[in-house]
């Protein structure tokens, strides 16, 4: 199936540059998204190119960075990254069926994923089918996660090993907007396959809804033949912002097989909220995360593996200093911080009636330069503190990245 | 000035710390190496470049999470080594262990209930086991997995200079090794000394492994539910299975033990941990946890023929009815614990979550308590330090700390 689609795109691609060799003005920039697009329109809300008058847009993007990191002064020294390729490919069959697909090669070809290809039928701009591979919308950066919208290298911890991010999967559901003056609302409602045992049994030690990621088996057959459903209410006030409010959550383990029961139905729940808004009179961006996770975990299980998780992130984008150079006539230097925390083993021992810990801490301050908006050069600095579930002396990391990702 | 004036001397301002942070040097931004006597890991001197190579493999077996599909259980006690021993240190009460069924030196009389140890935890779809009616039981804590390698090379005949079973000297204690009978794969040492065909056990708080390679894959085995070559019974099963850990893997683990370096002493030249140490010796805590031990010859460089300073006599010795819970192994006696070394002491905190867990089980939350609990042959001792003043109890605790 991937090497269709890559056939596809190549060919795309390569009649793309045939009509590019004969006339550059065939080709031209979608529109920008308008003020009321939310995090729901992410999946669109990107530069396409299109070719002429197809109905095909293609696009993608690229990041490369460097990696210096230490960790209670050990360094494996610095390397470079290319930690993603990804491309899109969409089209309109008609004004009302459209066709979208996101390829992503991580880290060279070690990870090739379809992460999103799905049909979309417009009944009514509140009322849309949307089926194939979608993403979960659980919180907002696993909705809006294009590395050129972030002036930060690395993604938020609680949006890639918690929640997890770019998690999906094979369903179909509905979604709409509906728009007043001062409000938009959006929702997002689908079935799909769900987790796997893998989430408590995994390499990680501890609960890794992350860790279902590995099992591309999801894509063929569901692991217990129960779907899970993830859905998201989002509002948005045009001078405020945008909060979204999302649920995902089913039986996660295989309890049955052939007809025998093997085990009690499990189920996981996660719950997360996330805002964003920009400050009209400083132009500063607020993006913030926060998710709940519970799961259902036997009482005889290890202890390192948590049945309930928290954690989240703040972003604060500041751009300083926007002029025109060496010909951007746009360009726009930003300075920003992360902070994130994530908590993966909330609880106390039943032993010791001590607290567990298992958390991390991490904030990022990051200078970053726009030459145009979809381009972003990056100097990121992490400092993070990572205790284990005992609560023993922090290990203390410290990363230094430099980087570029852009839209193609 | 303009918004724009201030905006044009905010981004030069921002740049310019911008070129500082570039041309910092690395070393004054990013976290550096605690002290090598703050922390536990780290290797003996001397490793070759082959010896250290297998010591890094062995590092990744330590660490190495198992899970279903790589084996773990189905039924095991943790995931991993590195659970159990947090940053090489003394283990967690969450992470203990507990072992049961028997009472004298006659052997286990439930090793076909699940004997000698309970795999309390169970892999999705198991059912975890529990104690059998009528066995007594005992838990114990991780202990810590530093200078192994040196206890390991002690000869057989420095540990049996150094028991007493007759106390011919008389000052009430009377230390004595656990003969133990020795699993199938496990080779006695050229100069071991044997008494009716059993050996002397020196790791574990019976002290009822042989050596490192013992102690090793009955963790694997009892602690994970990871058969070897070594040790094929499934312990849930009870039949024998293809190996889910290589041989080659577990004698990296074995090497990374027994070159993990002895804990360092801290401030050993400030005279409170010097007037501490003495307070120590006129206590006669220092006739069980012997100040140096030397090792016997050793193919690994850093071992071979080297004095140190662990703390123990690796004899088992009576520690009074309080600390008595009703299970042994080998000959030992149910009321007989092998001398903790002390070396490290001061660090247990650091791999305990913040606060320590002493004695075999982690009942003594302080190093006081610790003493306080001490009976049988360690009364005098006890009592020794019950009467020093509170000055001399905190220099004698703070000596231990610097251990």
């Amino acid at each position: 199936m991937v090497k269709q689609y890559i056939s596809v795109i190549l060919v795309s691609l390569i009649s793309h540059s045939v009509f590019a060799q004969i006339d550059s003005t065939l080709f031209k920039r979608k529109p920008k998204a308008d003020s009321g697009k939310m995090n729901i329109d992410a999946v669109y809300n990107r530069p396409f190119l299109q070719v002429g008058r197809t109905p095909l847009g293609i696009g993608g993007y690229a990041e490369l960075n460097t990696n210096y990191g230490v960790t209670d002064g050990i360094s494996e020294g610095l390397s470079f990254q290319m930690r993603r390729m990804t491309l899109f490919l969409g089209g309109s069959l008609h004004s009302k069926i459209k066709f979208m697909s996101e390829i992503e090669f991580e880290d060279g070809t070690k990870e090739i994923n379809i992460e999103f290809a799905a049909l979309d039928f417009q009944f009514d701009n509140f009322f849309n089918f949307r089926g194939g591979i979608v993403v979960n919308p659980i919180g907002a950066f696993n909705q809006n996660h294009d590395g050129p919208k972030w002036e930060f290298i690395d993604r938020p911890i609680s949006a890639t090993q918690l929640l997890p991010a770019t998690f999906s999967n094979v369903g179909m559901g509905i979604y709409g907007k509906k728009y007043t003056k001062q409000w938009v609302l959006a929702y997002e409602a689908y079935l799909t396959n769900g987790f796997d045992e893998t989430i408590i049994d995994n390499e990680f030690s501890r609960t890794s809804l992350s860790a279902a990621k590995a099992n591309k088996d999801r894509f063929e057959e569901s692991s217990n033949g129960k779907p899970l459903f993830t859905g998201k209410v989002a509002i948005r006030n045009r001078k405020i912002g945008e909060l979204g409010l999302s649920y995902m959550g089913g039986i996660y383990n295989k309890f049955q097989d052939d007809g025998f029961v093997l085990a009690p139905k499990r189920a996981l729940n996660v719950f997360a909220i996330d805002f964003n808004t920009v400050l009209k009179k400083t132009k500063t961006t607020i993006t913030a995360e926060w998710a709940w996770i519970n799961v259902d975990l036997p009482s005889s299980y290890a202890v390192q593996y948590g049945s309930k998780q928290n954690g989240g992130f703040v972003d604060v984008v500041q751009p300083v200093f926007k002029k025109p150079i060496i010909g951007f006539s746009n360009s726009t230097f930003y300075v920003s911080c992360r902070l994130e925390r994530v908590d993966w083993n909330t609880g106390k021992f039943i032993e010791t009636s001590t607290k567990m810990y298992d958390e991390t801490f991490s904030i990022m301050p990051a200078l970053s330069w726009r030459p145009i908006s979809s381009t972003v050069i990056r100097l990121n600095y992490r400092r993070q503190k990572q205790r284990d579930f005992l609560g023993n002396p922090p290990a203390n990391i410290g990363i230094i990245q430099f980087g570029v990702s852009s839209y193609f | 000035m303009n918004t724009k004036d201030k905006m044009n001397i905010l981004f030069r301002a921002l740049l310019i710390s911008a070129i500082g942070f570039l041309s910092a040097s690395c070393e004054k931004i990013l976290p550096s190496s605690p002290e090598e006597n703050e922390v536990l890991d780290g290797t003996i001197d001397a490793l070759s470049t082959a010896e250290t190579a297998k010591f890094l493999r062995g590092d990744g077996a330590f660490t190495r999470v198992f899970t279903s599909s790589t084996g773990l259980g189905p039924l095991f006690v943790s995931n991993s080594c590195i659970s159990c021993h947090a940053g090489d240190g003394k283990g967690h009460p969450s992470t203990s262990l507990v072992r049961f069924g028997q009472i004298n030196e006659m052997g286990n009389q439930f090793m076909n209930q699940g004997g000698p140890q309970l795999q309390h935890r169970a892999v999705v779809g198991f059912m975890p086991e529990t104690i059998p009616s009528g066995a007594t039981h005992s838990t114990f804590i991780a202990p810590a997995n530093t200078g192994l390698g040196f206890l390991e090379a002690v000869s057989d005949a420095d540990i049996l200079a150094l028991s007493d079973p007759e106390d011919k000297n008389n000052d009430g204690i009377s230390g004595v090794p656990n003969w133990i009978e020795l699993a199938d794969f496990v080779k006695p040492k050229s100069n071991a000394i044997s008494k009716n065909g059993k050996y002397i056990g020196r790791f574990g708080r019976k002290a009822g492994a042989y050596n490192l390679l013992n102690q090793t894959v009955n963790a694997y085995n009892q602690d994970m539910g990871i058969v070897s070559s070594f040790s094929a019974k499934d312990t849930f099963s009870g039949e024998n299975q293809e190996p889910e850990v290589s041989d080659n893997e577990i004698m990296d683990l074995v090497l990374y033990l027994q070159t993990l370096k002895a804990p360092l002493q801290r401030n050993v030249a400030n005279q409170d941990i010097k007037d501490g140490k003495a307070l120590f010796v006129k206590s006669q805590c220092s006739s069980c946890h012997i100040p140096q031990m030397t090792t016997g010859s050793s193919s690994i460089a850093g071992l071979n023929n080297k004095t140190f300073a662990a703390y123990t006599d690796l004899l088992m010795h009576d520690m009074g009815k309080a600390l008595d819970d009703n299970y042994t192994e080998g000959t030992a006696k149910t009321y007989e614990w092998r001398t903790t070394p002390l070396w490290g002491l001061g660090l247990s905190k650091d791999s305990q979550g913040g606060k320590v867990h002493l004695l075999h089980d982690g009942r003594a939350k302080s190093i006081d308590e610790a003493i306080s609990l001490h009976g049988g042959e360690a009364v005098n001792s006890r009592e020794k330090y019950s009467a020093l003043s509170t000055n001399e109890k905190q220099l004698l605790i703070k000596f231990l700390e610097s251990l």
